[in-house]
């Protein structure tokens, strides 16, 4: 899923210093795992910006809501109406349910980001989320016993690992795991440390075309037959 | 405003009464089945409504009858707190304890100690109409 973490707070309240009626928008699918941007997060940062303009005075109102996703559009839809009635919606949803809720609200609206999104990644432990895909759009993971060099190798190493590598750590920052060892010891387990005497080209950094767009095969338009059916002339 | 897990800060609360302990009279009980249960967003709340402080507490670590649960309350205290600073309300007013079912004294100094401790600091600038708001 996609992790994301809460913006500092003084940083959110400078950012809504030009706005009165203020919405925060939480979004109850990835962000929510990660308690960066669910509801929970979202009725929080709620509470404390209430009570920060009770205390300054401001007169400024802060409410929430919290749909399930702000990267589809049928959710957006379903509250668009009310998005309506706020000078400011703080989205608590990652970049691309910020930037999606601004699209589909067509520049109506100012759309404001509460996260900094960060990383792919899975929960290790509860609290606790680390990265594991770049999204490089061309996976090797056959190849690597399932670690990625791309991400877990700092150096994005295709052939790893480098003479830097020490008891397991990488030389880049001597608390993380060097990630060809990771690698080693994962194609040890499977038995396929063959794996690793095939030299793999360079990786093609270009399988993704940014922003890149996929369209599902059973989607691809199709030409509509306008044509009367020949045989009946 | 206090939150406290029924096994031991609630039972302690009520030793305390069958001692005739002496304690500020001030302070509100919720009972939880365990500290851990303890949410921000209660705390949080607590606050807004004008409360002009909060403790949870639980049991003595190690003894939670959930395991863990006292040491997680601890960490939610911990992260409430750093909500609280982002606002500009003194962290202080906000405390985590933890004692025995046996400990009726223990439950009276801490609230002798709260009581304490906010008076120093002064009602809280969220108070409505100088009283707290109790919503029923
Ligand atoms: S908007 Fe972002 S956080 Fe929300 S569901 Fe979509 S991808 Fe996940
Ligand atoms: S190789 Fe690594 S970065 Fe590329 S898709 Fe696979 S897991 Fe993601
Ligand atoms: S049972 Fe008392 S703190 Fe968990």
């Amino acid at each position: 899923m996609i992790i994301a973490k809460l913006k500092p707070f003084d940083e959110i309240k400078e950012m809504l210093e030009d706005y009165r009626k203020i919405l925060v928008l939480g979004c109850g699918s990835c962000v929510a795992v990660c308690m960066a941007g669910g509801e929970k997060e979202a009725g929080l940062l709620t509470t404390q910006l209430q009570m920060a303009f009770e205390l300054d005075k401001s007169g400024k109102t802060v409410e929430t809501i919290t749909i399930l996703r702000q990267c589809d559009r049928e959710y957006i839809e379903e509250v668009k109406e009310k998005l309506g009635q706020y000078d400011a919606i703080l989205s608590i949803a990652c970049g691309v349910g910020v930037q999606f809720t601004a699209e589909v609200l067509d520049g109506t609206k100012i759309l404001l980001p509460g996260l900094n999104t960060t990383f792919l990644g899975a929960t290790a432990e509860p609290g606790t989320w680390v990265e594991r895909c770049l999204a490089c759009g061309d996976c090797v993971l056959d190849e690597t016993g399932g670690v990625c060099p791309v991400t877990m190798c700092s150096k994005s190493l295709m052939n790893g690992p480098c003479g830097g590598h020490e008891e397991g750590k990488c030389e880049v920052e001597r608390t993380r795991d060097c990630g060809w060892v990771l690698i080693y010891e994962r194609l040890k387990k499977l038995n396929k440390l063959d794996l690793l005497k095939t030299f793999k080209g360079p990786k093609n950094y270009g399988a993704v075309k940014r922003p890149d767009k996929i369209i599902h095969e059973a989607y691809q338009p199709v030409a509509v037959e306008k044509e009367e059916a020949k045989d009946k002339k | 405003m206090s939150f406290c897990c029924q096994f031991c800060a609630y039972s302690a609360a009520d030793l305390a009464g069958s001692l005739r302990l002496q304690y500020p009279p001030n302070v509100r009980i919720v009972r939880l089945l365990c500290s851990g249960k303890v949410d921000a967003l209660h705390i949080l709340n607590a606050f807004k409504e004008g409360w002009d402080g909060v403790f949870v507490a639980g049991c003595l670590e190690g003894e939670c009858h959930f395991l863990t649960g006292n040491l997680h309350a601890k960490q939610w205290v911990n992260y409430s707190k750093k909500l609280l600073k982002d606002i500009g309300l003194e962290p202080e007013r906000l405390e985590m304890f933890n004692m025995s079912a046996a400990m009726g004294t223990k439950f009276a100094d801490t609230v002798r100690e709260m009581t304490e401790r906010i008076k120093k600091l002064g009602p809280s600038p969220l108070r409505k109409g100088g009283k707290t708001v109790v919503k029923k």
